[in-house]
């Protein structure tokens, strides 16, 4: 039992850590209707920036390597170059495509997915880097002594990190002037921009928030895994809690998450050893496709009347 | 004929000589690289040692007894039908068309297999590709060289026996083989599992799904487990990602051994201070203090030529690996110009007599300036392998330390596996394997 | 001038009902058909014909089949490289464990075994749509190479997991040589795409397009959804599955599961993309500037910058150059390389008077 709990609890955990990447998507989605398949390089594109940065930084300033003041004026400065992908992207991707269906505005992402892979490699090299947020990955102590269950301290803070976020952006989603014309704009964009909301600003806006999610993101998963080229491949991950929980939905993104995460460790533990193992890799998208059976639009997903 | 005929014969053929005379000889040299995509930081690291070893052979040596180094890359991003376009592509170049061709992908290479034996251009796979190849009674064209997946996995055996005080003390110890869900995670088991039965321990198979950037459940079946051993058989991010984890599950480093696509700065840096203590196999090991790098150094980046952007990979794992590549492929063609002609450009079927014939001993190390930098290397009709031997070294935190000296390969399990192996392919392919008295 | 159909009267139904019911599109396709089949293997040279014709005859029959899902039907797949593999292995099996089978009917019963697990891929789509069935359908993707992994059987138990393709022989005739392996490709490609061609103007076809245009007002009007949308995910991975089968047996030799990932199912949608969501013609487009594209970007990036950047730094260009050209053709031309090919036949049918 008590190992069970230790499968729950991480699979929980990590479930949280595809709930940060899936939050990207859902974010575009919402506001522009793209399903942006280039979140997974915006994630490697940022992290390798801050990284990058704070390589250069000391340098640069003749600041300490490691310190605080260089880790905060990289932090920004990542984010400003996703902002500025953010405007590039509106003026140069979105907006000459306005009013295309979907499928090419998918396949645009799919391009902008190349454009940014190349351009963070050509800036930056393909080295692999590694990156210390400053939070060791072992087990949290107490647990261990009293549960005997393992539960690392990394994983906590990381999913720490997704509540605020989550928290923070249904707040600005729901109180603040942007987050209710982003609304609008994502309910209908004719009528949002009858009664004069900007639209390009709107998308700016909302690349760059998914430009700062992609960067939490990065900075997570980099400190994990370390920053490199496979940082893309956690879009795969987000995909299937995508699915389940919703395309429009951030609640939606962070239950998904959940969802997928402890299944698919529980899956792999429990019934992978009878199939060989490995199936990690398929398994979450066949469990959302279980879920999508019954509720085609996700479980959070706003429900689709066709009307002929 | 009249006079002013033959002058004028004379003349043009006095023009033909001499303009051959003017072009030296080139031997080209097609590289299948990868600069772009997930395991860019591996191609760019091979490929620029490799490179760099050529240009320093034409800046010290003036080329391979005059006759100069020439190369061309062709990106394949790893993609099995771009390295097919850049085989073909490549084949015809230079004066003798390619000399050698050398992907650094198992797809790429079997995607060529076929190929190579019609078109005469020699297939070298160092440490990855078709280990039964290593017959080369069936496999004329292909040089699995130094060493294969098998030979490894019977080195890791005994590296492990070796820390636990000797082979028979493996009894009933727990090994785990923590592998990528691939044809490539897969060719261990073989081998492990003959070796179990041999031994006595207890093998545990975990696959890892690609790209391999989540491992939480292998890791707490592993804890769950409790083994001796983990063998950690991966690629890419599943390196430093196992490294992470099993420091999040308290499983110790030390008692982790790597395969070669495990052992890079490039698996271990990512996962910082988890990686202390890990071990990994190497055909090449790394470190600058080497004759053959101090040359590179002083000959090509000395001179502001070099191929890689960043100084600092200078004697890394992978850096070091292309330098290897370099190294043997500029010895076969010194040898097979030995026995064809000094001086010459040769034909990919000519080169290939050279990577058979190939002898660095210890002596011809030393002359290479590569003593204990590669293991000793003799090959022959019968075995494209050559080799057999890898060093283990241990990951400090900075940077890799080799701790073993050569270990060979258990040759004789190997080898009737290779041969058994081989012979069902040519059964299978309807090839008549040659005679291998009969070769020279 | 040169393109008018002024003046060809159709008299009877099959006149009217033909593949091209214009002249000098039937003149032209038997031009081209022609010029590949007898001046191409003349003239043009191995490396043509072993890594470019080739690939680019295979990947277009893969992306007609996806087209016939995606453009036709309007079910957007991303699995379409899994049902290639099924194909592969499918056609490796049935050459390996029946005595005497003969190569055609081998891929074709490969093409069989793919229509048959797209099919049980395609039932989802009864209730799921859009992105939605897009991402289930990676599901296909990443089970099925799984699949070829895992399960031993179907590569006959070789300790690397990877299958090589029989030698080809029809009736006594050796299939060795770039030659004979091209004509062999263009001739299964061609014939497939003559018989799409007209089965997308067929009861079928119709219903496949009704069903993209709007499912809901097709099944008011008496279509079948679940019969349209299972037919024409067993077309599309049919011709999918051959496409595999040719890929391994005409063009690369030995195939291992992994080959067939998630990026060459990409590569398969740009194609149709590029070449015309909705359009035989486009596929062979899409598939030749796929193809082609990265390597003539291989080819003159290095040629133009030569020694003044690494190495490293030309093939980022190269992907940087890739992704911006697909960001800017779909900007330019959002209807692919066939509508632009519809806009010259427009021009031409005036040629060359202004009005």
């Amino acid at each position: 039992m008590q190992f069970f709990f230790e499968v729950l609890i991480g699979g929980l955990l990590s479930g949280v850590l595809y709930a940060l990447v899936a939050l990207g998507f859902v974010l575009i989605y919402k506001a522009s209707g793209v399903f942006n398949f280039a979140q997974g390089a915006m994630v490697f594109f940022a992290a390798l920036t801050f990284v990058g940065f704070l390589e250069i930084l000391p340098g640069w300033t003749g600041w300490e390597e490691g310190g605080r003041a260089v880790f905060w004026l990289a932090f920004v400065l990542s984010l400003a170059a996703m902002v500025v992908l953010a405007i590039a992207t509106e003026k140069f991707v979105l907006r000459p495509l306005v009013n295309q269906p979907p499928i090419t505005l998918f396949m645009a992402t799919i391009g902008l997915t190349f454009l940014v892979e190349g351009i963070a490699q050509g800036i930056w090299g393909a080295n692999v880097r590694g990156l210390n947020l400053g939070i060791a990955d072992v087990p949290i102590e107490y647990m261990m002594d009293n549960f005997n269950i393992l539960i690392s301290s990394f994983d906590v803070f990381a999913a720490a990190v997704a509540a605020v976020l989550v928290a923070a952006l249904a707040l600005f989603f729901q109180y603040t002037r942007i987050g209710r014309a982003l609304r609008a704009v994502a309910d209908d964009h004719q009528a949002a921009l009858s009664i004069g909301i900007p639209l390009r600003h709107i998308w700016v806006i909302v690349w760059a928030v998914a430009g700062f999610v992609a960067l939490v993101a990065g900075m997570i998963w980099g400190a994990r895994n370390g920053v490199q080229f496979a940082l893309t491949f956690t879009a795969l991950k987000a995909l299937p809690v995508l699915i389940l929980g919703g395309f429009t939905s951030v609640p939606g993104a962070i239950v998904g998450g959940l969802i997928i995460g402890a299944s698919e460790k529980l899956a792999e533990v429990y019934v992978g050893p009878f199939v060989g193992g490995g199936i990690e890799s398929w398994f979450p998208y066949i469990l959302a496709l279980g879920f999508l059976l019954f509720r085609p639009e996700g479980l959070f997903g706003e429900k689709h009347i066709d009307r002929v | 004929m009249n006079l002013k005929k033959t002058v004028i014969l004379g003349a043009a053929v006095a023009g033909l000589l001499g303009s051959s005379m003017a072009i030296a000889a080139e031997q080209f040299i097609g590289l299948p690289s990868y600069r772009v995509g997930p395991y860019a930081a591996g191609g760019s690291g091979i490929f620029g040692g490799w490179i760099d070893y050529m240009q320093m052979i034409n800046e010290r040596d003036g080329g391979i007894n005059g006759v100069k180094l020439a190369w061309e890359e062709c990106e394949t991003e790893y993609n099995n039908a771009r390295g097919v376009e850049c085989y073909e592509r490549l084949k015809e170049k230079g004066e003798t068309g390619n000399s050698v061709f050398q992907p650094l992908s198992t797809g790429i290479t079997y995607s060529v297999l076929d190929k190579v034996a019609k078109d005469k251009i020699p297939l070298v796979t160092m440490g990855y590709g078709r280990t039964d190849a290593a017959d080369g009674r069936v496999f004329p064209y292909v040089f699995p060289l130094i060493t294969t997946y098998w030979s490894q996995a019977t080195t890791m055996i005994k590296y492990i026996a070796g820390k636990e005080g000797g082979t028979d003390k493996l009894k009933g110890k727990k090994i785990a083989l923590l592998y990528h869900d691939s044809a490539y995670g897969k060719e261990s088991h073989a081998v492990l599992e003959k070796m179990a039965e041999r031994y006595g321990y207890e093998l545990t198979k975990l696959a890892v799904a690609h790209p391999g950037n989540e491992q939480q459940s292998q890791w707490l079946q592993i804890r769950q487990l409790r083994p001796d051993w983990v063998i950690l058989w991966g690629w890419g991010v599943m390196n430093p990602t196992a490294l992470k984890s099993a420091a999040k599950t308290g499983f110790s480093r030390e008692k982790m051994v790597g395969v070669w696509w495990s052992g890079a700065e490039e698996d271990t840096v990512p996962a910082g201070s988890a990686a202390k203590g890990f071990t990994a196999a190497g055909y090449n090991v790394a470190g600058e203090n080497y004759p053959v790098i101090k040359d590179i150094e002083k000959f090509v980046y000395a001179k502001g030529h070099g191929n890689m952007e960043d100084k600092g990979r200078i004697g890394s794992v992978y850096y070091n690996r292309g330098v290897v590549h370099g190294l043997i492929t500029v010895e076969a063609i010194r040898k097979a110009q030995e026995k064809f002609g000094k001086g010459k450009a040769l034909t990919g079927e000519q080169v290939r007599w050279g990577f058979e014939n190939l002898d660095m001993d210890d002596k011809r190390l030393g002359e290479l300036g590569a003593t204990g930098f590669l293991p000793p290397l003799k090959t022959s009709c019968l075995d494209h392998e050559g080799s057999g031997k890898v060093k283990y070294q241990q990951w400090d935190g900075n940077k890799w330390n080799v701790v073993t000296d050569w270990i060979d390969a258990d040759k004789e399990l190997v080898r009737g596996m290779i041969e058994e192996s081989a012979a069902a392919y040519a059964k299978e392919k309807g090839i008549t394997p040659r005679d291998c008295s009969k070769e020279m | 001038m040169l393109y008018r159909e002024a003046g060809q009267f159709k008299a009877s139904y099959e006149a009217d009902q033909q593949i091209f019911p214009i002249l000098q599109d039937r003149i032209g396709v038997l031009l081209l058909i022609g010029f590949f089949a007898l001046a191409v293997p003349l003239f043009a040279d191995q490396y043509w014909l072993k890594a470019i014709l080739i690939p680019v005859l295979i990947f277009s029959l893969a992306a007609i089949g996806l087209n016939i899902l995606t453009g036709y039907a309007g079910q957007l797949s991303l699995g379409s490289a899994a049902f290639m593999a099924v194909g592969a292995f499918g056609a490796y099996n049935f050459m390996l464990r029946i005595d005497g089978m003969p190569f055609l009917v081998a891929i074709l019963l490969g093409g069989l075994c793919a229509a048959l697990v797209g099919v049980m891929f395609g039932l989802p789509s009864l209730r799921i749509k859009g992105f939605y069935l897009a991402v289930a359908t990676l599901a296909a993707q990443f089970f099925i190479v799984w699949a070829l992994v895992k399960i031993e059987w179907f590569s006959n138990y070789s300790s690397s997991g990877v299958i090589t393709a029989q030698e080809i022989e029809i009736l006594g005739f050796a299939f060795d040589g770039p030659q004979s392996k091209y004509l062999l490709t263009l001739f299964v490609v061609v014939v497939m795409a003559l018989l799409a061609k007209n089965m997308v103007r067929s009861t079928t076809g119709r219903s496949w397009m009704a069903v993209r245009d709007m499912d809901v007002a097709a099944e008011v009007i008496g279509i079948r959804l679940m019969r349209t949308k299972l037919t024409a995910f067993a077309v599309s991975s049919f011709y999918c599955g051959v496409a595999g089968a040719l890929y391994a047996y005409t063009y690369i030799g030995t195939v291992e599961p992994e080959g067939f990932n998630l990026d060459l199912s990409f590569k398969i949608l740009f194609m149709i993309i590029i070449g015309g969501v909705g359009s035989i013609m486009g596929s062979f487009l899409g598939a030749a500037f796929i193809v082609l594209l990265p390597i003539a970007l291989d080819v003159f990036v290095p040629m133009l910058l030569g020694d003044l950047v690494s190495s490293s730094f030309v093939s980022n260009l190269q992907l940087i150059v890739f992704g911006g050209l697909i960001v800017f053709f779909l900007i330019v031309e959002p209807h692919g390389l066939a509508r632009l090919w519809q806009i010259g036949k427009e021009k031409l049918r005036l040629w060359p008077f202004p009005h």
